[in-house]
């Protein structure tokens, strides 16, 4: 079992948020919890195949993150847990479904499943299913967003990428050789790393030198926060100050959001590592919970509306099932389709 | 008309598709204000500026990574490889993301970027500078591989591939950079999936690429002093194979031989032989002969390394044991 961090305090009264924030952060944590919810039952059912990483628990960080970010024009990218970045970033949630059923309708056309999500429309720059690959990518996006304006002369590109990462990708070389480049060159850049404390059955602590990974900024002359990944009151604030920093051209800042999955690395994964009372500790901090608790509590919306809010969800996910279900799937005649940009 | 270098070329294709395109740029390791390896990309930074002549930290799968990301963003990169058997180390970005992408994004995205740089065995520059790689990407889906081996062919091919909207992996030859063309002064551009008819001929057919294109034109004096009349083909492109020209060539020789750098083991010749085996078998009057480099790292004593590659006195020796059905 690994140690527990203590947790950075968060003052919720320097968050101001409206109440039209708080329910699109609300709405996108319950989107992303019951879409993967009804993943884990269409599996066991046999509709969705291959290696299916759920994202349950995680929830305040893709929304808290990517609702920081502007609806169009900015980027995300994500890892083989990607389904909930996908939603967050405005994918809609048939089109991730029908993915994950292999469908022609799939935000990918059932060529890419589970870990590979990608939408030019939302931005979404792809589920990238080796660890830290998307690093870079990422990071060439936050390049090109720089260069439009500097090389193009065009003052209007000020794009923003955010990049998803957890712990294990923390130790790859890719990391730190894109936090130096993207330092070096002050790219509007946001790296995430969801530090969930466990790369599948590695803890982090076996694997890391440094555990505290937000502290790796520094020694790159960036920006460096560690922040509780269970609030996205937290995760959202601290990420709004990170998009303005980048938007202005002041650089990268790298987030390290302590949180936990709720469920095994996988559906593939009987989860025998992890302590029960690791489990426990976590289960108890469920940031769609406590997030209820706090908009009940500052009047910013009532319990009938939260409900109001579930069943939406719970309906739009019914819908996506019937979407990927109703879906037909590719047509074998274009099996060679869209290896050259001309096919 | 104006004599120009290849590695002069290649720099003036760079220049004229940066001046038309804003979105083209250069990076990779010290192609900004050291001018690159061999000199392909000299002063350009003082034109285009820093940004548009990135010189990257030495960071090899990180900085194709970052290209793909610019690519996938409406970027056109040109990456150097300082020396292409580096790419090594990028081999994830370019297999995974570069190659791949496209497709398993169900057409999202396409990735309009260049790898070039100095591939080949050169001379004793040991065996990580001496790498064959043309045979390693071979394999992967979505990538377009071409080999220059003129001056000439180097600057129509690499516009064409700045152009091109997938990516495209190009080879230029350590030992070549030196060679002269009287250039055009139009500018042109040359098609990427089209061999280049070297010399006409009706007794065989040669199939080369990159530098062993002057091996086999080296050989031709004796082959003709033999009698025999050999027509040389220079693939360009190694994917795919243009095979319109070659089969057309084989339906008149019924002979092949090809001649490459790369070694005999999954080599491109392998994968020709395999095409035109499937394709062409009624045509030919004889088994398809491949002469290859070995299949060892590049050694670096000059008498081993010269060895290794295929000879012009090979070649010869190859087209007469075949005119004379020795095989």
């Amino acid at each position: 079992m690994c140690a527990e961090r203590t947790l950075p305090k968060f003052d919720t009264a320097s968050a101001k948020i409206t109440k039209e924030e708080g329910l699109i952060l609300y709405e996108d944590m319950v989107l992303g919890r019951l879409f993967e919810d009804k993943c884990a039952e269409m599996y066991y059912r046999g509709k969705m195949f291959g290696f299916v990483h759920l994202y349950n628990g995680q929830e305040a960080v893709s929304s808290g993150i990517v609702k920081a970010l502007r609806p169009k024009g900015d980027y995300v990218c994500s890892t083989y847990r990607d389904h909930v970045h996908a939603l967050s970033a405005g994918v809609p949630a048939k089109e991730v479904m029908a993915e994950l059923f292999g469908k022609e309708t799939g935000c990918s056309k059932g060529r890419g499943g589970s870990m590979h999500m990608f939408s030019a429309e939302h931005g979404l720059l792809g589920g990238y299913a080796f660890v830290a690959e998307g690093i870079p990518v990422a990071t060439g996006a936050a390049f090109q967003s720089k260069y439009r304006r500097e090389a193009m002369g065009d003052p209007s590109s000020d794009s923003v990428a955010v990049c998803f990462f957890g712990d294990g990708a923390s130790n790859n070389g890719q990391f730190f050789e894109c936090l130096n480049m993207a330092a070096l060159w002050k790219l509007p850049i946001i790296y995430v790393v969801e530090n969930n404390k466990w790369a599948i059955g590695m803890a982090h602590d076996r694997a890391t030198s440094q555990p505290e990974i937000y502290k790796k900024a520094s020694v790159f002359n960036m920006a460096g926060y560690e922040v509780d990944g269970m609030d996205v009151l937290a995760v959202n604030t601290l990420a709004k100050e990170a998009v303005a920093r980048a938007r202005a051209g002041e650089g990268p800042t790298l987030i390290e959001a302590l949180t936990y999955r709720f469920r095994g690395h996988s559906l593939a994964d009987p989860d025998e590592l992890r302590d029960p009372g690791e489990k426990e500790f976590w289960g108890k901090r469920d940031p769609i919970k406590k997030f209820a608790a706090y908009m009940t509590e500052k009047g910013l919306a009532t319990a009938t509306e939260l409900k109001e809010i579930d069943q939406k969800i719970t309906d739009l996910v019914e819908d996506a099932v019937k979407f990927a279900e109703s879906s037909p799937e590719p047509n074998p005649s274009d099996l060679h389709r869209y290896i050259f940009a001309e096919d | 008309m104006a004599e120009t270098l290849m590695f002069n070329a290649l720099r003036e294709a760079t220049d004229e598709e940066m001046a038309r395109d804003k979105t083209v740029f250069v990076l990779g390791e010290d192609v900004g204000h050291y001018g690159g390896s061999y000199k392909v990309t000299k002063d350009l930074y003082k034109k285009y500026g820093d940004l548009r002549l990135l010189d990257t930290p030495i960071a090899e799968n990180s900085f194709c990574g970052m290209a793909v990301g610019a690519a996938l963003t409406g970027l056109r990169p040109v990456i150097e490889g300082m020396n292409m058997g580096f790419l090594l180390l990028a081999f994830n970005q370019i297999a995974n993301n570069a190659g791949m992408l496209r497709y398993t994004s169900g057409g999202n995205f396409k990735i309009p970027m260049v790898i070039r740089g100095p591939g080949g065995v050169g001379r004793q520059l040991g065996a990580e500078h001496s790498q064959r790689l043309e045979a390693y990407f071979h394999a992967v889906p979505g990538l377009k591989i071409v080999a220059c081996s003129t001056a000439y062919n180097s600057k129509g091919l690499l516009k064409a591939a700045i152009r091109d909207d997938n990516p495209v992996l190009f080879f230029e030859h350590v030992l070549l950079y030196n060679l002269k063309d009287d250039l055009p002064d139009d500018e042109y551009v040359l098609p990427l999936d089209k061999a280049e008819m070297v010399r006409k001929g009706k007794d065989v057919t040669i199939l080369t690429y990159s530098r062993m294109r002057h091996h086999c034109t080296q050989a031709v004096k004796e082959i003709e002093k033999q009698g025999y009349d050999p027509e040389i083909i220079d693939l360009i492109s190694l994917k795919p194979f243009d095979m319109e020209t070659i089969s057309e060539s084989i339906r008149k020789t019924h002979k092949v031989i090809i001649v490459e750098e790369c070694m005999k083991t999954g080599g491109i010749a392998a994968e020709l032989v395999a095409l035109i085996n499937e394709q062409l078998f009624d045509e030919l009057d004889a088994p398809v002969l491949r002469l290859s480099s070995q299949d060892i790292p590049t050694p670096y004593n000059g008498k081993l390394e010269s060895l290794t590659i295929v000879q012009p006195a090979q070649i010869a020796e190859a087209v007469q044991k075949m005119m004379e059905d020795r095989i």
